[in-house]
């Protein structure tokens, strides 16, 4: 890492010499495929609903977190997280019906009680940094972790998503495939709980799902294939991650926000070159 | 040959079409399944012959689709399904293919003909590398069901005839014991199902396949099937097409009758309001 850490320290721009952005510019490099794997298969499968409720069920992780006393409420984020992927998981495979209501009812839940806790005795704007994320705050010990996240993920992508592909287009064919559906949905379903949640305090609760969802919902009125449909998906995380990193840095502003931004930008170009 | 035929001595109907060699069967036995205690399936037994194709009918609620799953173990139940090699010996689990209805997905999904041959026989993602290895065979199995040229089309960019199709040639890999069509053509025009059915029938002799075939369409059935079977939560009626339709119960469970039957689907009524079979 030290090696690719001096390699940005080259560049000849005065951002790549700062130590923080150097960070985050690696930070951007290792969550482009960690998104593209989750966010490509979100959109595929109609989940956009369910990563959504997944970032705000964390105000609930952090609330929780504050009451039970502990300092970094990462780790109270990562377990209500996971207890809203298992609760929606079932929700969805008991009823088989359109589970929107219900996934809204719990999203909205855990929104007001998190604020709830949180705000009480008027301290919340303390937490307000979990609702827009700092991506320059990130540590080498973070970039350390992102990346072992990332391994976890490949590899258990790289053995479900097959898997996953065919029960997004029918259950039954995908069951009479021998797929185990519920078992690689909870699978995915995990793997998106962990990435949401801990990438939150770099990139924000407001915005994380645009990052999940928006550079495959722009590929998606490109390609036809589902190689394309990822290698789009990826340049245009990791071209809009770079981009936004360096205009954030020079106009001052919330780097997540700013990278958001410009995919909106693209998603928009998509939509007009798609339906010209 | 008196051997091969023991597994089903009873049996009166038994014809041997075509090529196929009719001696394999799969038979589901005292099949049930049951939902809050209540049985929805009750008792099914059946023959299943290969080289023909069995059209299970009933009414809306009869458990048609209960008993796909059950068969698809998809659904827990009780009995069991047993596949009889020529011998007529229980050789194992029939290996099932599984032709979906109209597929409920989203139109715009960026997934290829091609994605979805390497979803099912490679293990390597659809997102990896490019699997050229798979391309040859892959254009082969959809050859079986005139499909090849789509091989690179986006499953949303098919018409309801070709999706099919290409479903149909997915579960012809590998060749199973038995094939279940779950209403395969609902929504496809007229052209393409006659395309459809023209190609299973073939594939019916050419890989001596057991063929399930569940449809509201009495007129095809009748023209497709060498079997019916007549379920309304247990077996009414098992025979020739002409058998079950001329069954009492039969007409009266879809509420029609011979006269509108006749008109619906041009079927033949053979001296005083009998059908007789083609």
């Amino acid at each position: 890492m030290s090696e690719l850490h001096s390699l940005v320290g080259l560049l000849p721009f005065e951002w790549a010499q700062l130590e923080f952005m150097q960070y985050a510019l690696l930070a951007i490099i290792l969550v482009a495929p960690l998104f593209t794997m989750l966010g490509t298969l979100v959109v595929n499968n109609r989940m956009a609903f369910f990563s959504d409720t997944l970032g705000h069920s964390a105000l609930t992780g952090i609330a929780l977190g504050v009451l039970i006393g502990i300092s970094d409420p990462l780790w109270a984020m990562l377990a209500f997280a996971i207890i809203v992927a298992l609760s929606v998981n079932y929700i969805k495979n008991r009823t088989g019906a359109s589970t929107d209501t219900v996934i809204g009812v719990l999203s909205a839940t855990a929104v007001a009680l998190g604020i709830a806790i949180l705000s009480q005795g008027g301290g919340f704007a303390r937490y307000s940094r979990y609702l827009i994320g700092d991506l320059l705050s990130i540590t080498p010990r973070d970039i350390i972790g992102l990346a072992l996240v990332l391994v976890v993920v490949f590899l258990i992508m790289l053995g479900t998503s097959n898997q996953l592909l065919l029960a997004s287009i029918n259950s039954s064919l995908a069951r009479s495939r021998g797929v185990h559906v519920g078992l690689v949905e909870l699978l995915f379903t995990l793997s998106l709980a962990v990435v949401v949640t801990i990438s939150i305090q770099w990139i924000g609760i407001l915005i994380i799902n645009s990052l999940l969802i928006l550079p495959a919902a722009a590929a998606r009125n490109w390609c036809r294939d589902m190689k394309s449909y990822h290698l789009i998906t990826f340049i245009i995380i990791l071209l809009c991650g770079v981009a936004g990193l360096i205009i954030s840095f020079y106009w001052n502003m919330a780097t997540g926000a700013t990278i958001v931004l410009l995919i909106a930008v693209i998603y928009i170009i998509s939509l007009i070159l798609h339906r010209a | 040959m008196l051997q091969a035929f023991e597994h089903h001595p009873k049996d009166q109907n038994y014809i041997v079409r075509g090529s196929s060699c009719g001696l394999c069967c799969t038979t589901v036995d005292d099949l049930s399944v049951f939902r809050g205690g209540k049985p929805i399936v009750e008792k099914v037994s059946l023959h299943i012959h290969c080289g023909e194709i069995t059209a299970l009918v009933g009414p809306n609620g009869a458990g048609k689709t209960t008993l796909l799953k059950a068969i698809l173990g998809e659904l827990p139940h009780s009995g069991s399904l047993n596949y009889l090699d020529a011998a007529g010996e229980r050789s194992r689990k029939p290996r099932i293919g599984y032709v979906p209805q109209r597929l409920d997905f989203d139109l715009n999904s960026p997934v290829s003909v091609m994605d979805l041959f390497q979803a099912i026989k490679g293990w390597r993602p659809t997102w990896l590398f490019p699997s050229r290895r798979l391309r040859g065979p892959a254009r082969d199995i959809l050859a079986r069901v005139q499909a090849d040229h789509l091989l690179d089309r986006r499953l949303g960019a098919l018409s309801g005839g070709e999706l099919q199709r290409v479903l149909l040639a997915l579960a012809l890999e590998p060749i199973p014991d038995l094939l279940l069509l779950d209403e395969p053509i609902s929504g496809v025009d007229y052209k393409g199902m006659q395309l459809f059915y023209a190609i299973v029938g073939e594939l019916k002799k050419e890989y001596d396949l057991s063929i399930i075939l569940v449809s509201h369409d009495l007129p095809v059935l009748v023209n497709m099937a060498d079997r019916v079977v007549f379920l309304n939560r247990t077996v009414q009626s098992i025979g020739s097409p002409a058998e079950v339709l001329n069954h009492p119960g039969f007409l009266q469970a879809f509420g029609l009758d011979a006269r509108s039957l006749e008109l619906l689907g041009g079927i033949k009524i053979v001296k005083g309001g009998r059908f007789e079979d083609v």
